[in-house]
């Protein structure tokens, strides 16, 4: 996973409220075994004709949007499904953060956790920074994870919030399963204390 | 567990019994698995990464993996399944190999127990009250029904629980959803969870873990609650929990891997201090009264935009982009009836409603009727299981007998991934979890709604309220 600190991009807005993943990335690319080639899928229902044509006029296609890796997307982003191939098609195209007013549940874990950075801003400042991307696309932000700040051209700024332990993971590019392998000896001992109703299954018998 | 309240719900308590290690400032809390569930779509990546770093599965005898995404439910052909697209085979294959390797038990395509795995945790017996149960699927929260708290996860925790069996957490908030006075004849558990979402709206629960109560959820049956719950996240709620209770209880007892003998007698114990004790307190309230609800129906591209099925299509307020976005791809004009409206395609199916009381439902309605001209019904049992009680009681016949396809266990036309799909402008009625653009397939356009709603509409070939079709109904 790559580290985030501060970069500054330019933006590209998607005007939509609600995204789910199934728009994100449609179920009939999920038949994947890898993480790789999902930047093609990304939006593919919105951004391809019956032809699979780029659509022109989609926000992701014209050319201010090459290189951005700052989306803006209208309120709430990420509800539905758990599919962690959407944070990967977003990446896969070359985003590092989404802004929104707010992210479902799984959809915020899983951005975490592949390193794209989840950008909650309060609804005016979201509503503002929505406008600038679609009047303004070729005009650069800088987001600041450390700060936890986006800096708007004219030197303004907007705070976001982060969960600390988030952070320390986007800053170090660390991921989560070396911290829980880490905790290994106190999982044992929960275990060895542990008595549940739940029933184990009895393994390769099964099979 | 320090800095516990006195007074706990049924999710502090849950919560409290799974803490290895609880949160601080600066950590999440680090939560015990008890049950991991796996299928095809969200498991390689995370088979792939334990292989990277050379680590086992930590519990094998706590992992259970099936099929149900990309597997075919057509007909088998000599008795064999037969998967047409090579990608979805090599899906397959891959848990197929990955469960050898890693020692997984796996209810493959052609076991007698394979399904949809939110269907066949709770057949097995093996989603029990009390529990955590976590699966790369965001319908987890099927399994709070029996008071477990359960939810979904991404592909990267699936790596984290197949590897340490735990994950990492920060506790969420609380909404108690109180669901007051009994449901009406003809208005079902899906009708009821529809009109839960259409108040709380899609992002309403975000952050948040909803538990059912009042006099109207404890007359559910367990299959009618596990949809209800099923459809919390649809409200965007980490998960939904129904206090445990004699019909919980009932439901469990033997079956084939709940606790027996003086196991039994010591869950039964705990299982009935589970409730929310009096006093406790909610983040968040909802209230609804079950009486007064008709069935279901949405008319849009999200779960939250469902009304009675008399109703007529809104006009866009509010956030009427949105609304006016999802008028255009649905092809409906604001005020427009749904009841009427014509439809090609009904789906009877999903984690939500192809359980065999869902299939009861429906085959009550169908008996004696038939499928109208032009519409195909495709009735996909959530299990093998379900599948071979439901011929046992001769429900195939009656479906069959109307003209409706009777398929193999899957999830099939729910998401689409398997060749079951709309075309492009096709309407469907329903009886899945979400009517996103394209989620039945690319430009489709479905309907969600309960089984006899579904029933009733595939004979009508339109949108149709199915009260009229039952015995006794009298319009008031
Ligand atoms: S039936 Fe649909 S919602 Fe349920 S697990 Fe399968 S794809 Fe997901």
């Amino acid at each position: 996973m790559k580290p985030i600190r501060t970069f500054a991009s330019r933006l590209v807005g998607l005007p939509v409220d609600d995204v789910d993943t199934d728009q994100i990335i449609p179920a009939r690319f999920l038949k994947v075994t890898d993480k790789e080639g999902l930047g093609a899928a990304l939006f593919a229902d919105w951004r391809y004709d019956a032809e699979g044509r780029p659509r022109p006029e989609f926000p992701l296609n014209r050319p201010e949007a090459e290189g951005a890796r700052v989306l803006v997307a209208g309120r709430n982003f990420g509800c539905g499904s758990s599919r962690e191939h959407a944070p990967w098609a977003l990446l896969g195209y070359g985003f590092r953060a989404v802004v929104s007013t707010g992210f479902a549940d799984i959809f915020r874990n899983n951005a975490v956790a592949n390193g794209l950075l989840p950008i909650a801003l309060r609804p005016a400042a979201h509503a503002w920074m929505l406008r600038l991307a679609l009047e303004h696309p070729r005009v650069q932000v800088t987001v600041s994870l450390e700060r936890g700040i986006v800096t708007l051209p004219d030197g303004a700024t907007e705070s976001f919030p982060i969960d600390g332990f988030d952070r320390e993971c986007l800053l170090q590019g660390v991921d989560r399963l070396g911290y829980l392998l880490g905790v290994e000896q106190e999982i044992g001992a929960f275990e060895a204390a542990y008595a549940t109703g739940v029933s184990t299954l009895p393994g390769a018998s099964l099979r | 567990m320090d800095g516990s309240p006195r007074s706990r719900t049924l999710f502090r308590k849950v919560w409290d019994a799974h803490l290895v290690r609880d949160e601080t400032e600066s950590a999440p809390a680090v939560l015990y698995v008890d049950l991991h569930l796996v299928h095809e779509v969200t498991s390689p990546q995370a088979f792939a990464e334990l292989r990277e770093r050379g680590l086992p599965v930590r519990r094998p005898d706590r992992t259970l993996a099936t099929m149900d995404h990309s597997t075919p439910t057509t007909p088998r052909v000599n008795g064999r399944f037969v998967i047409a697209d090579p990608q979805a085979a090599a899906q397959v294959e891959r848990l197929a190999e990955n469960c050898r390797d890693f020692g997984v038990p796996l209810y493959a395509l052609g076991s007698e127990r394979q399904g949809i795995v939110h269907v066949v945790g709770p057949e097995l017996g093996l989603t029990v009250p009390g529990s955590t149960i976590v699966c790369g699927d965001s319908h987890t929260s099927t399994h709070g029904a029996f008071g477990a708290l359960a939810f979904g996860v991404g592909t990267s925790e699936v790596a984290h629980v197949l590897a340490t069996q735990c994950l990492l957490q920060r506790r969420p908030q609380t909404m108690e959803i109180r669901v007051a006075g009994r449901l009406t004849a003809g208005v079902t558990a899906k009708d009821l969870v529809l009109a839960v979402i259409a108040h709380t709206g899609v992002a309403g629960a975000t952050g948040h873990v909803l538990e059912y109560t009042g006099a109207a959820i404890r007359s559910l049956s367990m299959e009618e609650r596990m949809t209800v719950c099923n459809m919390s996240i649809e409200a965007g709620a980490r998960a939904g929990m129904i206090a445990p209770d004699d019909t919980t209880f009932e439901y469990v007892a033997g079956r084939p891997f709940a606790p027996a003998g003086a196991a039994w007698d010591a869950a039964l114990e705990r299982w009935r201090a589970l409730g929310t004790d009096a006093g406790a307190d909610y983040d968040a309230h909802v209230t609804l009264d079950a009486s007064h609800l008709a069935p279901m129906i949405t008319w849009g591209t999200n779960p939250g935009m469902g009304l009675a099925i008399d109703a007529c299509v809104p006009r866009p307020a509010g956030e009427a982009d949105v609304q006016e976005k999802a008028l255009l791809y649905m092809g409906l004009r604001p005020g427009e009836p749904l009841l009427g409206k014509r439809i090609d395609v009904v789906f009877l199916g999903s984690c939500t409603n192809s359980r065999i009381s869902d299939l009861r439902l429906a085959a009550s309605v169908m008996r004696g009727r038939t499928v109208a001209a032009g519409v195909r019904m495709l009735v996909v049992p959530g299990s093998q299981q379900v599948k071979r009680q439901a011929e046992a009681e001769g429900l195939d016949q009656v479906f069959l007998a109307a003209g409706a396809e009777w398929r193999e266990a899957g999830c099939s036309m729910c998401i689409a991934m398997n060749g079951d799909a709309l075309s492009a402008g096709q309407y469907a009625v329903s009886t899945s979890n979400r009517n996103f653009e394209g989620r039945q397939g690319k430009g489709g356009r479905t309907f969600l709604a309960s089984p006899l709603t579904a029933a009733a509409s595939a004979i009508a070939g339109a949108v149709a309220d199915p009260r009229p079709l039952l015995a006794g109904w009298e319009k008031a």
